[in-house]
């Protein structure tokens, strides 16, 4: 059944049912594979999207949820807030294995443009879905803060 | 993978090399011989009177294709006519910064411009590429990567330096010492300037160097200078292009899953594919050795398909294992002597009395790595030949038992290495599980096409190849001035090695990876007796981050805090008493116990813990600041202190104790499989807990300043950690912590 689904900023319609994850049809469909499968239940934030602006756990949506909706992934961010991100990711080196970065980095954008000013309550509020098996937590919330001042600079 | 890190007896490798069927590779230096040998693929640049290799050949040096020659003097980088270098990668990289370390190693001493340099994996061959501390093996683990590759990787770039110098020599007609290299320019007083590109195909036909002059310590620009290299792999992982195993694109790619057995030792009985067949994108249902494997366009298709597909198992010779049952076994095992691995020495008269005994016993549970990406790997087989893309720690390993998956000669089976989302141990293994079970995929489907098997979650977690479960039996008498009098220690729990390839690697039925951290340890403990029950089970153990020490040092430095508390001295004291002969690992427990502010009163309800531990030929002491309120533990503040040597880049190391605590603190919060009628009880992250952003304590990091060879930072900041907070809980008037996770202690971490 053909779903029309906003990816990036570009209209797409794919056949497919719509029970399937949105991961997978990014992934395999779309060929968008900067979003990651992680534990396909919600648990770990590894498949963050962004859906109209809102971080979304895409292994456990429905592609049918995303129809007509605007979906943002790791390949198309770019708001200034994800600049901000991503520049203070790299220049912090955050990464490890780099495995789960792509849903940090959705997760951190989608709480700077809400919150260009986050508290340290608010970051473990926006951050604490996602997880990071190499435990890179504590650059993270420095490259959030880094990011912040960026924005307000 | 430790104990080959100290497998330096050219016997053990002998034994290790026949069972995987090589020959003993070349000695470790990066001598002119051993450059001849080992770009023996390349003759070319050997043979031909140093004439450079056509691209072609250049590029068969490499994993994947990145920037070719034509300067290619050994089989560890090349310079091109772009100018940039290209650094060819032996290690694997999981996340730990050996890519990022091995390429600062040669640019520093080719001087080369950081932003020109480029990295690729090696290709699978354990006599170029072997890891020099494993003998014939080309593997990644026991935090040896940057400490093997030491002189290597800098002498690969110091030859290629002193041909570039010679060919601008050449060119200029100025005398060698004349010129100056620099961020990858040469140049001359006289005006005289050119890229190492321009220079690149003139210094290819010049001549080696027989022993390139290293640089002093005094010398290097990049290695040691904080922030010097930043990590090569940032960008691309955090803009989505980095490509993970679950990411490879073939043309006609399929995607299989398996139904693996439910329980450990089940055997498959019957099954009934007809209605997964019936789903949508469902290409084949086909049995393997290692279950049922539902192939399909996709992955989800293929999830969809394992659904409804039916097998019928026969879980009777699993169901009775359980692990609370286990641990009982395991207790009353510990009750009778084992296989000695620690005699008292003789001592000249007879020792003090002891006038008190602490008794205690420990219990640590099964615990899965739970990388974040679940395993896989990508196997074609074509053309008579087989190809496999996966994150291959153990390329040796993979390559060997891939090869006899599906009947093939070695030079037949080409392995693609991939960055990994993580791995702590779980992908080197000598079984090569997921590699195998790809190929065997392949292999039933005819090699129709490319496929990728993938692990779900749920998979991964319950496969098993888990840390094993250990209890510790110890008894520590103290004689009346508060000194050691006795030791007893005694450990119970499955060898990592017995059974397997590994098992060259034990001596009198000891596996060093069990005692490790007990038996060797830098304090002067000569009463020690020690022995070790190794009992079998049908569940496969293997190493976890920092392996033996993942409970040794929980044991050891816990102990230490008891008898500290006994003899009523300071617990920095008490070990400092007992480590006359280990400045180093005195100097690790000083430095951090100084930018702790250990012994300054605390606030109301907060207290230290500290802990130190040697692994992997690295001293690391981390302090604990813990709050208790209620049964409810939070880890504030950690200050680390690690003694690695050289340190090569200091930002990763911050970097991997940063991550080596959070590891260890979630593990010691949550981390337990449970086994209940032969099944893993806990699939998925929602079970199998693991640290959250909200639980990371902040965290200080110093380096030790040494001039002592680099060693290893992927895994020694683990074992002190949770030791350094249970001792700290113990202060607060919390419980001696003698069994975790934490839960299990009666404790809850906020």
């Amino acid at each position: 059944m053909p779903v029309s689904l906003n990816v990036n900023g570009q209209s797409r319609e794919i056949d497919v049912d719509p029970a399937t994850p949105l991961l997978w049809v990014l992934r395999e469909d779309l060929g968008l594979t900067g979003t990651k499968y992680g534990c396909g239940i919600a648990q770990c934030g590894a498949c963050t999207v962004h859906l109209d602006g809102e971080p979304l756990r895409s292994c456990s949506a429905p592609v049918r949820v995303a129809a007509g909706r605007k979906v943002t992934t790791i390949e198309g961010v770019s708001s200034r807030a994800a600049k901000a991100v991503q520049k203070a990711w790299v220049e912090l080196d955050v990464v490890q294995c780099g495995y789960c970065q792509s849903g940090q980095i959705m997760s951190a954008t989608a709480l700077l443009e809400k919150k260009p000013k986050p508290s340290d309550v608010d970051i473990d509020h926006a951050m604490s879905g996602n997880i990071c098996r190499c435990a890179t937590y504590h650059r993270i919330r420095a490259a959030i803060h880094a990011a912040s001042k960026q924005l307000s600079a | 993978m430790h104990p080959l890190l100290h497998a330096h007896h050219r016997e053990q490798r002998a034994l290790l090399a026949a069972s995987l069927g090589l020959s003993p590779a070349a000695g470790p230096q990066l001598t002119r011989r051993v450059v001849l040998q080992g770009a023996g693929a390349v003759g070319l640049v050997i043979g031909f009177g140093w004439l450079a290799p056509d691209p072609a050949e250049a590029a068969a040096l490499g994993a994947e294709g990145a920037a070719t020659g034509p300067l290619a003097p050994n089989p560890f980088l090349r310079v091109g006519s772009d100018n940039l270098v290209t650094v060819i990668c032996k290690h694997h990289e999981m996340g730990q910064g050996n890519t990022t370390g091995l390429a600062s190693l040669v640019a520093d001493e080719l001087d080369a411009d950081w932003s020109l340099v480029r990295t690729e994996y090696a290709p699978s061959d354990p006599t170029r590429y072997n890891n020099l501390n494993f003998g014939p093996m080309q593997g990644t683990g026991g935090s040896s990567a940057i400490a093997n590759s030491y002189v290597q990787y800098r002498s690969a770039g110091a030859a290629a330096r002193a041909m570039l110098v010679a060919a601008a020599a050449e060119a200029w007609k100025v005398p060698a010492a004349e010129i100056k290299a620099s961020k990858s320019v040469l140049s001359h007083a006289s005006g005289k300037r050119a890229t190492y590109g321009e220079m690149a195909l003139a210094a290819s036909r010049q001549k080696m160097p027989d022993q390139p002059t290293l640089k002093t310590d005094a010398q290097f620009t990049l290695i040691g200078k904080d922030k010097a290299t930043p990590r090569v792999d940032s960008v691309a992982k955090c803009n989505g292009t980095a490509t993970y195993t679950i990411d490879v694109k073939l043309p006609g790619l399929l995607t299989a899953v398996i139904a693996f057995p439910p329980s450990f030792g089940a055997k498959l009985v019957s099954f009934d594919g007809a209605d997964a067949k019936q789903v949508k994108g469902v290409t084949d249902v086909v049995q393997t050795p290692e279950g049922v494997a539902v192939v399909a366009t996709g992955t989800w298709a293929a999830l969809q398909g394992r659904r409804a597909l039916k097998v019928q198992w026969d879980e009777s010779a699993s169901a009775q294992l359980d692990s609370d049952a286990l641990l009982a076994q395991y207790r009353t095992q510990a009750e009778q002597p084992g296989a000695s691995f620690a005699k008292p020495a003789a001592t000249q008269g007879a020792p003090a009395p002891a006038v008190k005994t602490i008794d205690a016993v420990y219990e640590f549970p099964f615990l899965a790595h739970a990388a974040m990406e679940p395993m896989n790997c990508v196997a074609w087989l074509h053309d008579g030949m087989l190809e496999t893309w996966s994150g291959h720690q153990f390329p040796t390993f993979d390559h060997k038992l891939a090869a006899d998956a599906v009947g093939l000669p070695l030079d037949k089976v080409k392995l693609h290495t991939l960055v990994s989302g993580g791995s702590f141990g779980r992908r080197a293994n000598v079984w090569s599980d997921f590699t195998v079970a790809a190929v065997n995929v392949a292999k039933a489907i005819g090699g129709r096409a490319p496929v990728r098997l993938q692990f779900s979650r749920e998979d991964d977690t319950g496969a098993g190849l888990y840390r094993p479960m250990y209890v510790h039996a110890v008894k520590v008498g103290l004689d009346a001035k508060g000194g050691i009098a006795g030791w007893q220690h005694r450990i119970v729990g499955q060898s990592i090695m017995a059974g397997g390839p590994m098992a060259a690697m034990m001596k009198d039925g000891i596996d060093p990876t069990s005692v490790e951290g007990v038996a060797p340890t830098p304090y002067a403990l000569p009463m020690m007796a020690g022995d070790l029950h190794s009992p079998a089970l049908a569940v496969k153990p293997l190493w976890w981050r920092s392996v033996g020490n993942t409970h040794t040092a929980y044991v050891m430095e816990t102990m230490m805090d008891e008898l500290a508390a006994a003899a009523g001295k300071d617990p920095l004291a008490f070990r400092l008493a007992l480590l006359d002969k280990s400045e180093r690992a005195a100097g690790v427990l000083r430095l951090a116990a100084a930018k702790a502010g250990w012994g300054k009163p605390q606030k109301a309800g907060v207290a230290q813990g500290l802990a130190m531990h040697e692994s992997f030929d690295s001293f690391v002491a981390q302090v604990a600041e813990v709050s208790l309120k209620n049964g409810k533990v939070k880890v504030e503040r950690v200050v680390c202190a690690v003694d690695c040597g050289i340190a090569v880049n200091p930002d990763v190391i911050r970097a991997q104790m940063e991550g080596c605590i959070g590891f260890a603190l979630g593990a010691m919060y949550y981390g337990e499989i449970e086994i209940k009628g032969g099944r893993a009880v806990q699939r998925n992250f929602d079970t199998y807990r693991s640290l959250r952003i909200q639980e990371m304590p902040r965290i200080e990091v110093y380096i030790v300043p040494s001039t002592a060879k680099p060693t290893g930072v992927g895994e020694p900041g683990v074992p002190p950690l949770a030791p350094a907070v249970a001792n700290a809980i113990a202060r607060l008037g919390g419980p001696r912590v003698r069994r975790l996770p934490l839960t299990r202690s009666g404790l809850v971490a906020t």
